[in-house]
């Protein structure tokens, strides 16, 4: 499932490619993409463990860059 | 501003004054006179703490989070390095100037991001249904496959559909960059995005939202910066080595020199550390690959957003990088560089006059659905009495045999003529050619043919100025058609009569030629296009006659049809490539004349903060140039 999420306060482009590096990484992602240019997650990850896969996915981005918020 | 960046400009002020008096005191002596120095310290740390607090404790907290090499933790490093050589004022300052940089980058990205995203500003709030007599806005999403919306004067059309009622005058600028307004009528179909002039429409939707031409244009831009050109990638890889290789630079840069001082015995350990500790520190406020990694993909997002300003999208920054170095364009005829459209071009009579001949060709034809025959009757233009025609019959793949005013008429290809061995001469113009022979006797020649589209000379004769070496055409027309095309528009090469698989084999053979950097476009309208729009370099598919198909094989897609619009974004992709380009050499060059002077002693902090946020600042507005677009 492919599903596009906001990124709120993400202004660093290196911690946006951090971030994506890191989400790519997470199991049961098969891509991700963070632009930031349009504050933007595109995310496609497995269907069934969605939710968890986010969850973690926000965890990571935390560690990267604590002020970001992925508004879901 | 938000009120983050407000808040901080209230710290940078209030640092600044203070900062300002602590140089005032260093200036008069008066600070000497304060013993120990170390209080002097102590007060510099007031508006270090104001300005800074934020960074040192985003340090702290990435380094808790495993994060090492960010910036805070170096500004951090190299700040308190600062404090610790005594050089208390400086400290203060390079903090300070670094946050006057972040707040300036990140107002300017801001900007620009902005004035990206109103460019885009093509999406339609609400749609207008007609309940009852009553107007109700609802979200664009919601409205269902043909349910009948009504578009007010000035509104933005939400969906795509086509008009059942009203008449208006409709600007498509914001989709293809075209001025003059177009005029739409019951039956016309229009596309979502577009601005509604003066005159109420009610329309048919032909499209849900997430189908509609605004949606999937949305989509495509906002995808565009996920597909990262080969410099982008480089600028990804460097920043990610760059720091921890400064960093690493800067602990040897510390510590060895004072030790192999001590050593030798040109100093003492102590006193060199100082010095060589101070230098290390300049090194550490440059490390951070900040201007690259923003002004970069700022650069193409930009060019981009230029490209779409003038009607034509681009999917990816890697097409835009690519079509810079585009040397060969292979175009499909029909639909691309002609109209598509089969109009009768002449009229040639042996024995009659021209009215006469296309009138007997029109009657003969009046029963046929063929294209052509449909562009005879229309060239005759006036009311046909098929009561004269009697017995048509069409003779497959040769023409049409019948009686008109009880006069025996063929009209057909050579072939047809050949067979009924009636003495003819064969014509040698371009184009479709229909004989017409008459109680026996050939009697003249209706010559259609495609036109070629308006400005395609001209764009042709742009794209060889700004560079394009080779131009090609792919047909599958007769020889003499595509020879005419092909001359009366100046093209180098020209292949005709080919199926659609053999367009894809053609430019296999052209691909294989390519010199090794330069690349290869194919422009086609999209019918049968596709599997070629994906084999060539970049594709460039046509968005109003295209096919969905073409479209979505495409790399670029050129809203308008306007072959023009192909020289126009190669001068945009050479101009942002450029800007990257520039950008790259001057963040590079500068940092690293002053990682040199920095390790020799001959600049202080001062300048590693201008290499760091200063030049970053300046290849953000660098960047910013590639938004703006030479309409002419």
């Amino acid at each position: 499932m492919k599903k596009k999420f906001k990124l709120q306060d993400l202004d660093c482009a290196n911690c946006a490619a951090k971030m994506e590096e890191a989400i790519k990484k997470i199991d049961g992602v098969n891509d991700a993409s963070v632009s930031f240019m349009m504050q933007k997650l595109t995310i496609d990850a497995a269907d069934d463990r969605f939710e968890a896969i986010m969850d973690e996915v926000e965890k990571v981005c935390a560690k990267v860059e604590p002020d970001t918020k992925i508004l879901r | 501003m938000s009120k983050k960046q407000k808040q901080m400009v209230i710290r940078i002020v209030v640092a600044f004054i203070m900062l300002l008096l602590i140089l005032a005191g260093e200036h008069t002596g008066w600070t000497d006179r304060i013993q120990p120095q170390m209080l002097v310290g102590l007060i510099c740390l007031i508006p270090y703490e104001i300005i800074g607090y934020d960074i040192l404790y985003k340090a702290a907290r990435n380094i808790r989070n495993g994060q090492i090499f960010d910036e805070n933790f170096l500004m951090m490093i190299a700040t308190f390095g600062a404090f610790g050589v005594g050089e208390y004022s400086e400290a203060v300052a390079v903090m300070l100037f670094y946050q006057v940089g972040e707040l300036f980058q990140g107002y300017a990205v801001g900007k620009s991001r902005q004035s990206i995203s109103d460019m885009m500003d093509i999406c339609p709030e609400y749609a207008n249904i007609e309940e009852e007599g009553v107007l109700t806005q609802v979200d664009p999403d919601d409205v269902e496959l043909g349910t009948v919306i009504v578009i007010m004067p000035g509104e933005r059309i939400p969906l795509d559909g086509v008009v059942i009622e009203g008449e208006s005058m409709i600007d498509t600028a914001a989709l293809t960059g075209e001025s003059v307004p177009r005029r739409v009528i019951p039956g016309d179909t229009i596309i979502s995005g577009c601005v509604n002039g003066s005159g109420t429409l009610k329309v048919r939707t032909t499209k849900e939202f997430d189908d509609s031409t605004v949606a999937r244009i949305l989509e495509l831009v906002e995808n565009a910066s996920a597909k990262k050109a080969p410099v982008e990638n480089f600028i990804t890889r460097f920043a990610k080595y760059y720091t921890p290789v400064v960093t690493i630079g800067a602990v040897i840069l510390a510590f060895v020199p004072p030790i192999a001082g001590a050593l030798t015995g040109v100093g003492s350990f102590g006193s060199l550390l100082g010095i060589w500790l101070y230098r290390a520190c300049t090194f550490l406020v440059i490390s951070c690959p900040c201007a690259l990694v923003i002004s970069v993909p700022l650069g193409f997002f930009g060019g981009i957003g230029a490209a779409s300003r003038i009607g034509v999208l681009i999917k990816g920054s890697n097409y835009l990088e690519a079509v810079a170095e585009v040397d060969t364009i292979v175009f499909d005829k029909t639909g691309t560089l002609t109209k598509g459209e089969f109009k009768v071009t002449e009229v040639l009579p042996i024995s009659m006059s021209e009215e006469k001949l296309l009138e007997v060709a029109a009657l003969g034809e009046g029963y046929s659905t063929h294209p052509i025959a449909a562009s005879i009757r229309e060239a005759y233009g006036s009311a046909l009495d098929m009561e004269r025609v009697t017995n048509t019959e069409e003779i497959s793949g040769h023409g049409i045999h019948t009686w008109i005013d009880g006069k025996e008429v063929y009209l057909g290809n050579a072939k047809l003529i050949e067979s009924l061995q009636i003495p003819f001469t064969k014509s040698d113009r371009a184009g479709t050619v229909v004989y017409v022979a008459s109680e026996g006797r050939f009697v003249g020649t209706i010559v259609i043919a495609d036109t070629v589209k308006n400005g395609a000379k001209e764009a042709l004769s742009a794209m060889k100025r700004v560079g394009v070496k080779k131009t090609v055409m792919l047909t599958g027309d007769r020889k003499e058609a595509a020879v005419a095309v092909a001359e009366q528009l100046g093209i180098d090469e020209v292949h005709y009569e080919l199926l659609p698989a053999d367009k894809v084999s053609k430019v296999e053979q052209l691909l294989e030629t390519q010199a090794e950097k330069s690349k290869l476009a194919f422009v086609g309208d999209g019918i049968n296009d596709a599997p070629v729009l994906t084999r060539a370099d970049v594709g460039i598919a046509m968005g109003s006659m295209g096919s969905d198909a073409a479209i979505e094989a495409a790399d670029i897609v050129l809203m308008d049809d306007d072959v023009r619009k192909i020289a126009s974004v190669v001068g945009i992709s050479r101009k942002t490539l450029g800007i990257v380009k520039q950008n790259i050499v001057f963040a590079l060059a500068v940092k690293a004349l002053v990682l040199l002077l920095g390790a020799t002693g001959y600049a202080n902090m001062w300048a590693a903060v201008f290499a760091d946020v200063g030049v970053s600042v300046l290849a953000i507005l660098n960047s910013m140039r590639t938004l703006r677009v030479n309409k002419k």
